[in-house]
């Protein structure tokens, strides 16, 4: 479902971040991105959102070669990945079930599809009493929550989440993360990026540690 | 998921029609921002729109007396009625001339009688003191100024003739005035349609740059450059309609304002001339023109500062 080949990301002002990296993810699999701040994770997910490019090698994502993948296509193509952030990047004026919406919208749904869908996905992370409420008035691990319903609602085949629980205390990063096992569940393919390691421990995943941009341990090519 | 072609149409204009309320929406979130900025657009479209009604006015005006170039050709008083017809039919057959009328010194005090409202006066005199008179209608309507002066040297060295006047030389001279009013006033427009332009391309500008973090999130899930640029198009749209409509406010305060002094200027001059409104008109054009330089704006703003904005 993933595929780097011998990838490399080299930025103007900085060293290398990723220097030959290779590695697979199965479709349906669920896998950490582990490693200390700074030795690449975010780079490594932004490059398959395709925030970044690689300078060199080659990344396939369901199928796609991202490096001929024309800026115009972007868009489209980001609609197959539900991102998940750290900082939950939701709209702070729009309400919870808006904030959910928002993929569906651009996809241009049907508006009756849309509040199906919407409130199943709210459903499904527990907040569907919370549809109405704006971001603000909604704790932190429930904001989080909603960025995850916003990134499942449209149903994408992949699920990449960046520090998911960093600012959630260890009970709640659980929650979170027995989240993420149900959507695997169901056969999405997912990939967090994590430096709790205590609980990428306790789960039985892959773990793709990285340090200085270079694979600390063994992947299956 | 294939969905049919009727249910995309149906869709698309109803992405637009939300798109729509939503930048009108927006604007109402903050009226008074809104209002200043289609204030200053209002005031920039009334002011060309306004001296364009008050030139077409005079124009209207200096239009009812056509052929602006009549010569009047006063004649010797002494003069026999057949010398007179003589003379009117030799001048006929010059080459500069289309056509001629004469007037008596009869018909002469006939119409002054009529016209001036002063017939009382001509009663006390003994005799008619108005000259027998042949109007010439030069073959050219725009004869060239040093034409008509050589035209009219030529008249005048006539034995029979006492004097040759050009009548209403300063209609003509009100007229080259128009002209370049018209010019001016065409130039000012397009100056302050420019300034429109950049008052709504300002505007847009900053809100792009104030939605900065959502036009990030939008990216990030997918949304293309269209559906990002959309509801900015409309609120460009929205500022220059909203803005036309405010000129068209202003220049309806404006002329009913003028309305009571020029009625009063022209009763003076026993005209019962009135101020032509062209309402109508301007309802449709205002608007519309407001609307054109609100997208183009928009356009220009979103072109240039959207590309920049991508998530990192």
């Amino acid at each position: 479902m993933i595929q780097f080949t011998d990838v490399y990301k080299r930025y103007p002002s900085r060293n290398e971040a990723l220097s030959g990296l290779s590695f697979h993810l199965k479709e349906a699999e669920m896998a950490f991105l582990t490693g200390h701040s700074g030795a690449g994770k975010s780079t490594l997910l932004k490059l398959i959102a395709l925030i970044e490019r690689s300078t060199h090698g080659q990344v396939f994502v369901n199928g796609q070669n991202l490096s001929r993948l024309s800026k115009r296509k972007i868009p489209y193509y980001r609609r197959q990945i539900g991102l998940v952030f750290q900082d939950h990047n939701l709209l702070h004026d729009r309400t919870v079930f808006d904030n959910v919406a928002l993929p569906l919208v651009i996809e241009g749904e049907d508006h009756r599809e849309i509040g199906r869908r919407v409130r199943a996905s709210l459903d499904k992370v527990g907040l569907l009493s919370k549809e109405r409420s704006l971001p603000v008035a909604l704790s932190g691990g429930e904001q989080q929550r909603v960025g995850i319903a916003r990134a499942v609602v449209s149903r994408p085949p992949i699920l990449l989440a960046d520090e998911p629980t960093g600012n959630l205390d260890p009970d709640l990063s659980r929650d979170i993360m027995q989240l993420f096992e149900q959507f695997n569940q169901v056969g999405v393919t997912v990939f967090i990026a994590t430096h709790d390691l205590e609980l990428v421990k306790s789960m039985p995943y892959r773990q793709i540690a990285i340090a200085n941009g270079r694979l600390t341990t063994q992947a299956d090519l | 998921m294939k969905k049919p072609f009727s249910f995309n149409i149906r869709n698309y204009f109803l992405r637009h029609l939300q798109s729509m309320l939503f930048s009108l929406g927006r604007l109402w979130l903050q009226p008074f921002s809104s209002l200043m900025t289609i204030a200053v657009i209002g005031i920039a479209l009334a002011l060309p729109a306004g001296l364009f009604v008050l030139l077409q006015n005079v124009n209207t005006v200096s239009d009812q007396w056509d052929d602006a170039s009549q010569i009047s050709l006063f004649l010797k008083q002494d003069l026999s009625d057949k010398k007179i017809k003589r003379l009117n039919d030799d001048i006929v057959t010059w080459p500069q001339i289309g056509k001629t009328h004469y007037q008596t010194a009869e018909q002469s005090l006939t119409e002054f009688r009529e016209l001036s409202g002063l017939g009382h006066l001509l009663d006390t005199l003994p005799d008619n003191p108005l000259p027998p008179v042949i109007t010439l209608y030069p073959a050219d309507e725009n004869m060239p100024a040093e034409m008509i002066k050589d035209l009219l040297k030529k008249l005048e060295a006539l034995p029979e003739v006492v004097q040759a006047q050009l009548d209403m030389e300063w209609l003509q001279r009100l007229r080259s005035i128009n002209k370049l009013l018209a010019r001016g006033i065409t130039l000012l427009g397009l100056l302050l349609s420019l300034s429109v332009l950049l008052v709504i391309g300002n505007t847009i500008r900053l809100a792009i740059l104030s939605r900065q973090s959502e036009i990030k999130v939008m990216k990030l899930v997918g949304a293309t450059d269209r559906f990002i640029r959309r509801p900015f198009l409309y609120t460009g749209f929205w500022y220059g309609f909203i803005g036309g409509l405010f000129a068209w406010g202003l220049l309806l305060i404006a002329m009913s304002m003028l309305t009571a002094p020029i009625s009063e200027l022209a009763s003076q001059y026993s005209s019962d001339y009135h101020l032509q409104w062209f309402t109508g008109l301007l309802l449709l054009y205002l608007p519309l023109i407001g609307l054109f330089l609100g997208i183009l704006g928009a356009w220009l703003a979103v072109s240039r500062h959207l590309h920049a904005i991508e998530p990192t």
